[in-house]
């Protein structure tokens, strides 16, 4: 049986990855059914309820700004960041692993002592400092994110490509006279796809909340543009008057989570086994 | 006539923490253009560490010496990227386990087409039209058909066909077969020996048929070099070595090939002892604590390969038998 057809069969699985989809689809296209911008102030209705018949269907918050389209701003916001940090850390520690497992030896020991030395950093500091030295943006933010997630990635794909390493069709490979680039590319990186994918799923909840985190710190996201963690930071601060500017964000947000490790589950179990997943 | 391989004076020793282990020790042997040289040995023998060593496979930590020349040129000790200019198209190597020397992602056609790709810089087009010739060279039934399966696809003998088209693909100098059969089914390994015959009768390329089964060897080889604990023992042509093998060890070998034309045994016949630990040091004659024959001089004078009985006969014995 195929990945992808045991993927389909885990009916949980199957679910959260629709709900996934269909809140892509509507962070993609919800504006264009919205009349109201993310900074358009409604003075008629400062931190108004959530109303469906109304004109702001999520509420509006404490300036009078619309809820829904900042809500969705943030699911934006908050999923592109995920794709970056996690294409960046995927890129960067697929490459860098397989080639200090392929490598091996005192090449493997001097790039994994690298990484090691990096993941000592404490993570805000470094993020404060790289803000202090750039300034705040948002790419910025991809590129501390991404800059942390690989290292990890790298240490995985390194475990995978020394147990590659060792199957017979690679000694085959280079029997036949393939270069080692050649051998990384087409005989060890496609065989740890799997073990990649999953991982890859599981950290993108991850750096959705670390990015919601750093924005909650006022690292992240600058206004008006809004994110998942500022919009949370920002409802926390009127919890008690008007609830829904902290539920809205926070709801989708956990909606988001919990399906994005859902699937990260089921890919695991599809690709790599269940009885593995305790290891 | 330059050799297609001579291996001279050969170690492979690889370091550890007590000493040294070593595989092989000062080996030195010659095949000839269009020879099939059988290659015979209890494991652990260093039969494939001294093969590994040629193709430049040994592990990382692995330490050698002496001198490796293919079509007389030196090879040992080359870098990987002047070493892949014969390796995998001139000087070519299969396997004991087809079921895993083939990469599970990729189709089998790709796989052979590849190997053109990179050494004779076809386009891919050729490449596979080329690798269609190379599977219906090995008699792969349906080999068009074949070429778009994936490895776990294919049963172990048809893999090893394809393994060996796959070497075959750059018209070879020397192809080695490192026991080719050992996992394969009798009636299969019968058909993939076949194949090698005729492969060799067509190309006229050298073959070295490394196995522990002496039998076997015997129906391909022009020659057989017997190796025990890293040394060469004995080396003489085929006939030679099964009718008169001068040296103890070989002619332990033999009785232990089973027969079917003989009455049945209460016991298969089997070497006493074991075969020293490759990282012991040795002293006289490796083989000195299992043979029948040995005397002092055996247990303190290493006994060198010398020509025994004719020129195309080596054995490094002290009391070779009766020719």
């Amino acid at each position: 049986m195929s990945a992808v057809h045991r993927l389909r069969s885990n009916a949980g699985a199957a679910l959260a990855f629709s709900i996934i989809v269909l809140l892509i689809v509507v962070a993609l296209v919800g504006p264009w059914f919205n009349p109201n911008n993310i900074e358009s102030l409604d003075w008629a209705h400062v931190a108004a309820y959530p109303s469906l018949t109304g004109a702001h269907w999520f509420g509006t918050d404490r300036l009078g700004r619309d809820l829904f389209a900042r809500t969705l701003e943030g699911m934006r916001m908050s999923l592109a960041v995920a794709c970056v940090a996690s294409a960046l850390s995927l890129s960067v520690g697929i490459a860098y692993g397989a080639v200090a497992g392929y490598a091996g030896g005192r090449w493997d020991h001097l790039m994994m002592r690298f990484i090691e030395v990096l993941s000592g950093l404490p993570l805000i500091f470094f993020v404060i400092f790289l803000t202090v030295i750039f300034g705040r943006s948002q790419y910025l933010l991809f590129l501390a994110i991404g800059a942390i997630g690989w290292l990890t990635m790298a240490r995985i794909v390194r475990g995978q490509t020394l147990s590659i390493r060792q199957r017979e069709f690679i000694e085959a490979a280079v029997a036949s006279g393939a270069s080692a680039g050649r051998i990384i590319l087409r005989h060890v990186v496609p065989n740890l796809l799997g073990p990649v994918i999953v991982y890859a799923t599981l950290t993108i909840p991850q750096i959705i909340l670390f990015e919601s985190f750093l924005s909650f710190l006022g690292l992240g996201i600058q206004e008006p543009h809004a994110s998942l963690g500022t919009l949370i930071a920002e409802g926390a601060g009127e919890m008690e008057a008007a609830p829904w500017i902290l539920l809205v964000p926070g709801g989708v947000l956990a909606v988001l989570l919990v399906c994005l490790n859902i699937v990260g589950d089921g890919l695991r179990d599809a690709i790599v086994g269940p009885e593995s997943a305790a290891a | 006539m330059t050799p297609a391989l001579d291996i001279e004076n050969l170690s492979v020793h690889f370091p550890n923490r007590d000493g040294a282990i070593a595989a092989v020790r000062e080996a030195s042997l010659t095949v000839l253009p269009a020879e099939c040289v059988g290659i015979v040995g209890e494991s652990g023998s260093g039969k494939t560490q001294t093969f590994m060593a040629v193709m430049g496979l040994l592990s990382a930590g692995a330490h050698t010496a002496g001198s490796v020349r293919f079509g007389g040129r030196e090879i040992l000790g080359l870098r990987a990227s002047e070493l892949n200019r014969v390796r995998g198209s001139k000087l070519t190597m299969i396997f004991q386990d087809p079921m895993t020397s083939l990469t599970p992602h990729l189709r089998v056609g790709i796989q052979l087409a590849e190997v053109l790709v990179n050494h004779s810089h076809m386009s891919w087009r050729e490449a596979e039209k080329a690798a269609l010739r190379a599977l219906e060279r090995v008699r792969v039934p349906e080999a068009q058909r074949r070429l778009r399966q994936y490895p776990h696809e294919l049963s172990g003998g048809m893999r090893q066909r394809v393994m060996i088209g796959m070497s075959l693909l750059c018209e070879p100098t020397l192809l080695i077969a490192d026991e080719p059969t050992t996992a394969l089914d009798v009636t299969v390994q019968a058909q993939i020996m076949e194949i090698l015959r005729a492969m060799r009768q067509e190309s006229r390329m050298a073959i070295v048929l490394i196995s522990h089964d002496l039998g076997l060897v015997a129906g391909l080889a022009d020659r057989i070099v017997v190796m025990y604990a890293g040394r060469v023992v004995e080396s003489a042509g085929a006939a030679d070595i099964l009718g008169r093998a001068l040296h103890p060890y070989t002619a332990e070998l033999l009785k232990c090939v089973p027969d079917l034309s003989r009455p049945r045994l209460e016991r298969m016949p089997s070497l006493a002892g074991q075969a020293p630990s490759a990282s012991s040091a040795e002293a006289g004659c490796a083989f000195a604590p299992r043979c029948s024959l040995a005397g002092e001089r055996c247990r303190s004078e290493r006994p060198l390969l010398r020509d025994i009985g004719g020129t195309a006969h080596q054995a490094a014995c002290h009391y070779p038998l009766p020719a």
